[in-house]
């Protein structure tokens, strides 16, 4: 088995996207409900609670800066969590991923096919959230739906870092880590709730080489309306984000399924 | 009609070809020189106690599981490297459902026959047909979690057949079924046969390797140990009749009638009498009041037992 070989994807991939929409199709509501309620308490419990005392962060009123900034914290919080819980659930405990591969669609097509769902999915809490800031009047910007295409980058960067972590798990509790020791503490360092700038030198630095903070910095001007200074920088780091996570991703499956 | 094909073994073209296959994780050899071929239309059972090695060989049927040695040929592809031709006309059943739980029956179908790039207007025109053939048409719009293990079975079944496949791998099928349901699985695989589907089947009830395969390959440690039809294998191995003893002192009746018997086994507190003519034992047997007699055809459990042995597999 071609362990270290390059993803080899074919059409077979689709299909699985598509049992995966069917099977989200069943459950839309309640995700949706559930999608938007976390972000709209964060934003009026933070946004106009803690921001009526702290007037304007980096020159925007404090609930558009952490509005930006949650944007992209629930987009790849979306994805992970699609692509640990569900995909695992997929993969060990339902076997469905066996089942798939007993019919003509490999390895390789399942885990690209889990890649882009978990993308995918990490839009449908970003349209909704999108919406809400429309309906609240926090952003009405058009620069708003350029957005939609960069946190879809953002939805398959963490989708592939997951995959990662799924590829490794014994169980779902291992997840829990993952979420206590890597998504939270990268939450608080890039630069969502408060500017990098307020941290401690190191950690500045830190926060330079975590893909949510590059996030951020692509998603936070689009909302204001504006166009990222920057674009390329970030869009890169995502980028390599994506594609090293995704190929140690698919090399951690293959090595658990073919050993 | 149903030819008997298990008397043409050396038919041209098997629809289905394993040579010389191997295969180890690590130092533990799994399979070891195994080698088959399937006509088609015919069933062909493999039986072999756990850890023999039935799993594995299916697995890497399906190209799950790399070759050590030796090669696999499915309707002339070479597996693994044209397994994804080879698995569009290959139906698989698998020792453990793993149907979906979020669909329906009906849905089970449709969305496992779009992995085989099956039209959709194909799909619909056979979905009815397979809930149907499951005996399922009142449950289509019911869950798995809603089925009782015989039906999720027939399901797993149905959705092996979206595709109209000319070989089914079945592995286990009908292990932790209750009879009736097992009854019901048989009588829908040998319509299968009737319809000149082929079959590869591993199962360790000898009941259902006698009725379904036309040959049968016995596995032990990933080793082919025999080879035929059900019949002739007993014929080849066994002795016609077995009377098994039960009771106080058996142990010491084993020694004093074994004269009787061409071969005589003990298993705790039963004696095997294995004989061709089981007359003058009965009739010596008949003075004994406080044991229990059993007499009996020898059939595949006991070829089973004495080919593999008695003691249990924990792997």
């Amino acid at each position: 088995m071609h362990l270290y070989g390059i993803p080899r994807v074919t059409r077979g991939f689709w299909p699985v996207v598509l049992r995966n929409l069917l099977v989200w199709r069943k459950l839309a509501v309640p995700s949706v409900i559930g999608n938007i309620a976390e972000p709209l308490i964060t934003l009026v419990a933070f946004g106009y609670g803690l921001g009526s005392m702290i007037g304007r962060v980096e020159g925007l009123p404090y609930i558009v800066y952490l509005a930006s900034g949650s944007l992209a914290v629930s987009c790849a919080l979306a994805a992970t969590f699609e692509a640990l819980y569900s995909a695992y659930s997929r993969m060990e405990v339902q076997k469905t991923w066996e089942s798939i591969m007993n019919a003509p669609v490999a390895l390789d097509d399942i885990v690209f096919a889990e890649l882009l769902w978990a993308a995918i999915k990490s839009m449908f809490t970003v349209a909704a959230i999108l919406a809400v800031l429309f309906v609240l009047g926090i952003s009405r910007e058009p620069t708003m739906l350029v957005a939609l295409p960069v946190l879809w980058l953002v939805g398959l960067t963490f989708a592939a870092i997951a995959l990662v972590f799924n590829a490794l798990a014994r169980g779902y509790d291992f997840f829990t880590y993952y979420f206590t020791l890597v998504m939270t503490p990268m939450t608080f360092l890039s630069g969502v709730y408060f500017p990098i700038g307020q941290m401690p030198v190191p950690l500045q630095w830190l926060a330079q080489v975590l893909p949510l903070t590059h996030a951020v910095a692509l998603v936070r001007p689009l909302i204001v309306g504006e166009w990222p200074a920057q674009p390329w920088l970030p869009i890169a780091v995502l980028l390599a984000y994506a594609a090293g996570g995704y190929y140690i991703a698919l090399v951690l499956t293959r090595k658990r399924f073919f050993k | 009609m149903r030819v008997p094909l298990a008397h043409f073994v050396s038919m041209p073209a098997p629809i289905f070809r394993i040579a010389s296959l191997r295969k180890a994780f690590g130092d533990h050899t799994v399979v070891d020189d195994l080698s088959l071929e399937i006509q088609p239309g015919e069933c062909l059972g493999v039986i072999g106690p756990n850890g023999a090695g039935k799993t594995t060989t299916i697995r890497m049927c399906l190209g799950l599981v790399g070759l050590d040695g030796g090669h696999i040929e499915a309707f002339g592809l070479p597996i693994p490297a044209r397994v994804r031709e080879a698995k569009k006309r290959m139906g698989v059943v698998t020792q453990f459902d793993s149907l979906d739980p979020d669909f329906t029956c009906a849905e089970n179908l449709r969305v496992y026959g779009r992995y085989f790039g099956v039209p959709n207007a194909v799909i619909e025109e056979r979905i009815p047909k397979l809930l149907e053939f499951a005996a399922l048409q009142s449950r289509a719009q019911a869950r798995p979690g809603e089925l009782s293990g015989g039906m999720k079975r027939r399901l797993s079944l149905g959705r092996a057949l979206i595709n109209d496949p000319q070989l089914l791998l079945l592995d286990e099928p009908t292990t932790g079924l209750d009879p009736q349901a097992r009854h019901v699985m048989w009588e829908r695989l040998q319509k299968l046969l009737q319809q000149g589907k082929s079959i590869l089947l591993t199962t360790h009830f000898m009941d259902e390797a006698e009725r379904l395969c036309d040959r049968l390959i016995v596995l032990d440690h990933g080793r082919k140990i025999a080879e035929g039809t059900p019949r002739g294998l007993i014929e080849a191995h066994l002795e016609r009749d077995v009377i098994e003893v039960y009771g106080d002192g058996v142990h010491a009746l084993a020694a004093s009638h074994a004269h009787w018997a061409q071969r005589v086994e003990t298993r705790g507190e039963t004696v095997f009498f294995y004989l061709s003519d089981p007359g003058p034992l009965l009739q010596a047997l008949g003075a004994c009041q406080n044991l229990r007699v059993l007499h009996r055809p020898a059939n595949l459990e006991d070829l089973f037992l004495k080919l593999t042995g008695r003691q249990i597999r924990d792997d």
